[in-house]
């Protein structure tokens, strides 16, 4: 196992233990799409970012975007745009409300909601296509959405 | 808001992706000669399309080519099995489809009507369901599992009996409320990551979802012989298969949800010819 992937599933097991301090995703405000307040107080991991954007079992972000970045990423889909260049066009904060609920910038965008836990129909337990046994958790930390932001701001065209 | 940023992004990826993204120009005909509707204009009710296609076209090469000849189609060993079975003697009556029925292709035309309402019920019945019934009440022998490759392997020998015709399911009269609640499903956002049927097979029907080519969601193929699993798959495993990948509890298979949900989807596909055994990835 590589030390980004331990580091990454080690992130992965901290998301339902919230941090003190942090901010939950119903006590999250937007600003026209936009989250001003980093979530935990902590700085954003661009590595850890990156690892989260392109791992299938986490933000899984390229499903849905190209990122040149990433190029050693296989199959990248094209539902989205191209996230090359997203630090240039978005703010810090814009870039927050957008992982966290992108539907607050683009209505009724196929974009799925990060750090959001209810309003769901018919939400199941994960990918097992059960009903779930517990509360619903966000499908990224506070932490995890703080360090993809980090990363979407390292993505400036040259 | 952001709206002009991203069209600008949009613009950049144009060139070097509709290459991939279209569905191919290929023709399908089958055993070159039975000619299949694999492309045409959309049924009017199917509002937010022009034209419809099948999944055929948004596979690979090597994936297609397995479709176009009965000898390569490696479903066929289960079509074939199938008609042993039409054949032979099972349950308490001591009777096999064949006591009853004329030769499977007197079931020609069937399947490019399924979904329908049973006159005498009211209920909205799929092929799995008239296959049961034969099975537990006239037969005396236990139902077949939904999914099960008796099941699906009969399924798709009564359906190759109508390949190459058009589907053309009834969407109105005693059909219409079941059509309806079809295509309420078809829109709702299920799961948390709140994503419709539509939002992929309607609006994004020709990108890349991770390593997916994102077809229109057709089930005029069905059952498909999917290589990933090697045997038959029904519609409604597909069904509840797509759902839970949006992380949502999903309907069972036989359930009325995705009965009303198969006439829907069904009725998208009105026009295409019957493909069963399709051949998928
Ligand atoms: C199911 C597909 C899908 C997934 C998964 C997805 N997005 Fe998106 N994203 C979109 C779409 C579609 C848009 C375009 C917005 C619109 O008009 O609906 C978008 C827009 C964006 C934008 C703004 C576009 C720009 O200018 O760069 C950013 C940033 C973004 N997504 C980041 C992410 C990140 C980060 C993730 C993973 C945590 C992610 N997306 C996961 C579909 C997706
Ligand atoms: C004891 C006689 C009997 C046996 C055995 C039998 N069926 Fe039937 N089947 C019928 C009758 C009677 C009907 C209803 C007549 C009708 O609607 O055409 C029917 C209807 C059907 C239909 C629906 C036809 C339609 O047009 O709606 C299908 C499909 C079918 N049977 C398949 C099978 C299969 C497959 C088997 C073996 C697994 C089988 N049947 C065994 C008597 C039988
Ligand atoms: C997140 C995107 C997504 C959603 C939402 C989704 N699907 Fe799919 N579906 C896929 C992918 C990927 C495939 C495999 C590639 C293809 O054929 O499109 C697929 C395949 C299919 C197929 C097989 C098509 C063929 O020709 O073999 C059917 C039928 C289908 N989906 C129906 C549905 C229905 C009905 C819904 C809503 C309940 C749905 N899908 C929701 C992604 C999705």
């Amino acid at each position: 196992m590589t030390n980004a992937l331990k580091l990454g599933l080690a992130g992965m097991l901290c998301a339902s233990a919230a941090m003190a301090g942090e901010i939950k995703p119903k006590d999250v405000s937007f600003s026209d799409g936009a989250i001003e307040q980093s979530l935990t107080g902590a700085p954003g991991d661009p590595e850890k970012g990156a690892m989260i954007v392109g791992d299938k079992s986490m933000g899984n972000c390229v499903a849905c975007h190209q990122v040149s970045a990433l190029a050693d990423v296989p199959f990248q889909g094209e539902v989205g745009p191209p996230l090359d260049g997203a630090g240039d066009r978005w703010t810090e904060a814009e870039l927050r409300g957008l992982v966290a609920n992108a539907k607050m910038t683009f209505e009724g965008t196929v974009m799925p909601a990060f750090y959001k836990v209810d309003g769901f129909i018919r939400p199941g337990d994960a990918y097992t296509g059960k009903a779930p046994s517990g509360p619903i958790e966000p499908i990224l930390s506070a932490q995890d959405v703080e360090d993809v932001v980090a990363f979407l701001m390292t993505l400036k065209e040259e | 808001m952001k709206f002009k940023a991203l069209t600008a992004a949009v613009a950049i990826v144009a060139l070097p992706v509709t290459v991939l993204a279209d569905p191919d120009d290929d023709k399908l005909i089958i055993n070159g000669e039975i000619e299949m509707i694999s492309v045409t204009k959309a049924p009017e009710h199917v509002e937010n399309l022009d034209t419809i296609y099948s999944g055929w076209h948004f596979r690979t090469d090597e994936t297609q080519a397995l479709q176009i000849d009965d000898f390569d189609n490696p479903a066929m060993i289960f079509v074939d099995q199938a008609a042993d079975i039409y054949e032979t003697v099972d349950g308490a009556a001591g009777k096999s489809c064949a006591s009853c029925h004329d030769a499977v292709e007197s079931f020609a035309g069937l399947h490019a009507q399924m979904p329908k309402v049973d006159p005498e019920t009211g209920k909205l019945v799929v092929m799995e369901d008239l296959i049961n019934e034969c099975r537990t009440e006239r037969m005396e022998a236990d139902a077949w599992k939904w999914s099960g490759a008796d099941m699906q392997g009969m399924v798709a020998l009564i359906g190759l009996q109508s390949r190459g015709m058009p589907m053309n399911v009834a969407i109105d009269g005693p059909a219409a409320p079941y059509w309806e609640q079809g295509k309420e499903m078809y829109y709702t956002r299920y799961g948390q990551l709140e994503l419709s049927c539509a939002n992929c097979h309607e609006e994004n029907y020709g990108n890349m979802i991770r390593a997916d080519h994102l077809s229109q969601g057709m089930i005029n193929g069905f059952p498909t012989y999917r290589l990933k699993q090697a045997k038959l798959i029904s519609r409604h495993n597909r069904f509840r298969g797509c759902i839970r990948d949006t992380r949502a509890e999903t309907f069972a298979e036989g359930s009325d949800e995705f009965r009303a949900l198969e006439l829907y989807v069904a009725s998208r596909g009105n026009g295409l010819s019957v493909e069963t055994p399709a051949v998928r990835q």
